[in-house]
């Protein structure tokens, strides 16, 4: 542990510890952190799955009571805003975290402290939400959190979102300040812009999401905290203030938060075919440049979530139309997929599968995106379960599956044994045909005029039959995620070894060994063109057929000495974890109204953020 | 693997059988609040709009599928399959991106004529109407007619009935910010949010009489799920009778339990709160300017009603009593006090309610 080489700095020994707990606690690896992001994310996961079981099993017949509206009403809130801010968005941080180094040829992100800080950030604002269950209620306003319902709410519930959330957007937008320098600034040498990897491009498109983003819904967050707390009136009409205010913030926010959601799980997607199909993919620039088109693009279309706010025939008619022509974008990237398999030499495995799964489900999830351009048809489907079927077609069938198909491709390279292929298809087929089953009815009793956030609803509607189906459904999916965590549990002790490159990859990922060392990179590649990896393997013959380079490709597991002892990496930290738990302090603060506590809360923040700067990122002389 | 020829020939079988059962069970059940069957011109052009876009969707989603499983059979591995290395196609994708965009541009047509045609006031023989959302109930105020009701909507069939959504800053019960609640009937038309310290508006129409169902579809908290409503289309001679019977007082009660009842209702001294008319009245006529301003429903002619407390319950004396005893008890957030009735208080109370016709 500690020696005496070590210089004090202020309040700490600069911590040494690589492993046990303490390693973790202070550890600035971009490795490490994206493995803590990915289990904390999946602990999450099981949560909010959970909450949805409790919906699902509310809803499976009229008039039942399993659930009252109080708590049908915590738990349909809490569990949208799991899955979106402590699932989605952090898996694929998760996966960012830990690839966007490797596939750039670089040895950390730009701002290895920075990156623990929005972890620990991230973890306690995720805590500090949770922890409304047992401090007088969670947030029942929804995730969308609708003023002045959200003002008006009784209990603490809607102050834990309103700070709550704004603890989590410092931790997304820390992070994505890092990850936009990160691939901005440390590519390989020769790693140009078109030669990045899909999931990179699509990652430093979702990072300027993030920091355009986040601050709107921090701004409304901000308000909404006042008129809660304080007795603010940003949104109270009988003082002025106005609901639509909430409305237009929220979902300039909201709508992007979508792209953020999904563009990674494209980008895992367009990396993840043309590995199974063995061949580059289709139409690169085009791909990578719907990704970017989205991204603008996504901007300009929030008010299609208000149509039947009142916003008059104009604006409701300009929304409608940027929401149709979003479509074209989307529509060239999966012509691009059905590209990029066309003509390929398609390995069925687990990856490709989810792959291939989100392809098709996110077909459905956009062409029923299209009904909801149709404004005055969209009268009729909003907050109906027609949209809810809707972006659970996106956000699971899309986002949650491109994760899986992520994590069943990367997990080899994270922890040097794959998953078991077996348990793996398993899961697949478990996973879409209960996703089907719970989603795919929505559709229907969303036409027949189902709404929304109901707790219950009475029998003759119409609604009994499928509403019983989708909770079969929901039940199917729980036991798919079962199976993953066996697989899991299975593979940890006795999966395949899976040596550097188990899958014949294309990208710098798959050059190095798996796991891979600290420093990533013994030597910083030299990048020659796009997928360098796959062609410094192959060649190709005149006719197009790759043929293997039997001088090129290195053995990387044949290293026989550490050639990574002289490469100077950033030194662990106390100080990213110091300066992130002050924030739920301040935010405990603000829900009790303490103002001590609001202020000891920040005093942590500052000192660790003090101790942060006097400490130089990586000691001298080792 | 080989599948066996007679398994093989059954699939398409099995499953055109499957998508005959699931769309059968989508249309045969009742579902009166089925947006996919309207009743009435506003809602008849919104179903225009989705019977053109829900075709073209159906058809690109079975391509799209379709040339999935292709690639993937087609191109899946086999001993000896080498991919074929080729990086794009400029002219292909050019066309891809064309073809969507043309189907989105024609598409875009004739929802903007609609949205534009939709928005249009009427102009002839239009029923004037205002909805006031409340937590958990609604008051529609007549202001040609000077009347005022609650949670069904009568209307005459076959003329156009202008919304006016008039969204109530404050909450008449406790004074706090009202929230936002959505006017819904599908099969009349699409829906429209009230919005505190906004108007919006909608028009909706009948054809035939009837009774539509409808319900908030915007979240307003505990009571949400319960906040339901009907529209009752009559031929317009038995709306003007409905009118005029809604605008004449309702008889003194003569049995002495309504009397009581009656009593009970203006002057009664609960344990926990005011007698109902500190919130109620039995009067449905108002004066324009002067419009009602009653914290809870109008209950002019609540005999006459199928249903009460947002048209959750049927209007029976069976229903009433534990409504009255404690309406939290059968309807969360439920904004009516348990007043801390006697059973004979209760039992008068429904007595005098069932006068009210």
């Amino acid at each position: 542990m500690a020696s005496a080489a070590v210089p004090r700095r202020g309040m700490f020994a600069r911590p040494t510890a690589k492993t046990g707990v303490w390693g973790w606690v202070t550890t600035v690896d971009h490795k490490k952190i994206g493995i803590m992001y990915g289990v904390t994310a999946f602990v999450f996961f099981i949560l909010g799955g959970l909450e949805a079981l409790a919906i699902r099993t509310q809803l499976a017949a009229p008039n039942q009571e399993t659930l009252s509206a109080d708590v049908y009403n915590q738990f349909f809130t809490m569990h949208g805003l799991t899955m979106i801010f402590l699932v989605v968005m952090p898996m694929g941080t998760a996966l960012m975290n830990y690839f966007i180094p490797l596939m750039i040829g670089a040895r950390d992100v730009a701002f290895p402290r920075l990156n623990a800080l929005s972890y620990w950030v991230f973890l306690f604002g995720g805590l500090f939400l949770y922890s409304s269950f047992f401090l007088g209620g969670a947030p029942d306003g929804g995730w969308f959190g609708y003023a002045p319902l959200s003002t008006e709410l009784p209990g603490p519930g809607m102050t834990f979102y309103a700070v709550g959330l704004q603890i989590l957007g410092v931790a997304s937008i820390a992070g994505a300040v890092n990850f936009i320098v990160t691939i901005i600034n440390m590519r390989a040498p020769g790693m140009t812009f078109m030669r990045l990897p899909v999931f990179i491009w699509m990652t430093l498109v979702t990072s300027f999401l993030l920091l355009f983003a986040l601050p709107v819904i921090a701004v409304a967050l901000f308000q909404l905290m006042f008129d809660r707390v304080y007795e603010a009136n940003f949104f109270n009409p009988a003082a002025g203030g106005d609901p639509l205010l909430w409305q237009h913030l929220f979902w300039l926010f909201g709508h992007p938060e979508v792209y953020i959601m999904i563009l990674p799980a494209m980008g895992i997607v367009s990396d993840i075919l043309p590995t199974f199909a063995r061949k580059p993919i289709f139409g690169y620039a085009a791909i990578v440049f719907a990704g970017i088109a989205i991204g603008f693009m996504g901007w300009g279309v929030w008010a299609h979530h208000m149509f039947t706010s009142g916003l008059g025939p104009v604006a409701n008619s300009a929304f409608a139309l940027s929401t149709m022509f979003i479509a074209v974008p989307t529509g060239i990237k999966i012509f691009n997929w059905l590209g990029t398999l066309w003509g390929g030499d398609i390995r069925f495995t687990t990856p490709l599968l989810f792959a291939v799964g989100f392809v098709a489900m996110f077909v459905i999830g956009g062409l029923s995106g299209v009904t909801h351009s149709i404004v005055p048809h969209d009268a009729q489907q909003h907050d109906t379960y027609y949209v809810v079927a809707h972006f659970h077609y996106v956000l699971f069938g899309g986002a949650i599956f491109g994760i899986f198909a992520g994590l069943y491709y990367w997990w080899p390279k994270v922890f040097g044994r794959l998953l078991s292929e077996g348990l793996g298809k398993l899961h697949f087929w478990l996973m879409i045909i209960g996703f089907n089953l719970a989603f795919g009815p929505m559709h229907i009793y969303g036409l027949q005029g189902m709404p929304r956030r109901i707790y219950t609803y009475p029998d003759g509607m119409g609604w009994n039959f499928w509403n019983l189906v989708s909770t079969i459904g929901a039940f199917a999916i729980a036991l798919s995620v079962l199976v993953f965590l066996g697989n899991v549990i299975v593979s940890r002790r006795r999966g395949e070894i899976a040596g550097a490159d188990p899958w014949d990859g294309r990208t710098l990922e798959w050059s190095i060994p798996s796991p891979p060392p600290e420093y990533n990179f013994a030597e910083i590649p030299i990048v020659k063109r796009r997928d360098d990896w796959w062609y410094t393997k192959y060649t190709e013959t005149p006719e197009g057929v790759p043929t293997p380079v039997h001088t090129g490709g290195v053995d990387v597991d044949d290293e026989d000495e550490d050639p990574g002892r002289h490469i100077h990496l950033p030194d662990p930290s106390y100080f990213p974890i110091v300066a992130a738990a002050g924030l739920p302090v301040t935010g405990y603060g603000v829900i009790y109204e303490n103002p001590v506590l609001i202020a000891a809360g920040l005093v942590v923040t500052l000192l660790g953020l003090f101790g942060w700067v006097l400490e130089p990122s990586a000691e001298e002389g080792h | 693997m080989r599948i066996p020829n007679r398994v093989r020939n059954r699939t398409p079988l099995a499953l055109a059988v499957a998508a005959a059962a699931f769309l059968g069970s989508a249309c045969a059940e009742q579902a009166p609040q089925d947006v996919l069957a309207p009743e009435g011109w506003y809602a008849e052009k919104a179903d225009d709009l989705w019977n053109l876009v829900f075709p073209i969707a159906v058809v690109i989603f079975f391509i799209v599928q379709a040339l999935l499983i292709y690639a993937l059979v087609r191109f899946r591995h086999r001993p000896g399959r080498e991919a074929q290395q080729f990086h794009g196609n400029t002219k292909l994708e050019v066309v891809l991106t064309a073809i969507p965009a043309l189907i989105l541009a024609g598409i875009a047509v004739p929802t903007v004529r609609t949205v534009f045609e939709l928005t249009n006031e009427p102009t002839e023989n239009v029923l004037n109407v205002t909805v006031k959302a409340h937590r958990f109930w609604w008051e529609y105020q007549y202001p040609d007619l000077g009347l005022v009701t609650a949670n069904e909507l009568h209307i005459p069939t076959g003329q156009p009935v202008r919304v006016r959504l008039e969204g109530i800053p404050t909450d008449r019960v406790d004074s706090t910010a009202q929230v936002i609640h959505a006017f819904w009937v599908p099969r009349l038309a699409g829906k429209q949010d009230v919005v505190p310290g906004r108007v919006n508006y909608i028009t909706l129409e009948a054809d035939e009489p009837g009774i539509y169902a409808g319900q908030c579809t915007e979240f307003c908290g505990l009571g949400h799920a319960e906040m339901r409503l009907r529209v009752i289309a009559h031929d317009p001679e038995a709306f003007d009778e409905w009118a005029r019977d809604l605008a004449e007082p309702a008889s003194a009660p003569t049995d002495s339990l309504a009397r009581e009842g009656e009593r009970l209702f203006n002057e009664g001294q609960f344990p926990n709160g005011p007698p109902c008319v500190a919130c109620h009245a039995v009067d449905a006529t108002y004066e324009a300017g002067n419009e009602p301003q009653q914290a809870g429903p109008n209950l002019a002619d609540f005999a006459n009603r199928d249903t009460f407390a947002a048209a959750i319950f049927e209007n029976t004396e069976e229903n009433l009593a534990p409504w009255l005893r404690d309406p939290n008890a059968v309807k969360e957030g439920a904004r009516m006090p348990a007043l801390g009735l006697s059973e004979d208080q209760i039992r008068a109370l429904i007595a005098y309610l069932q006068t009210l016709e």
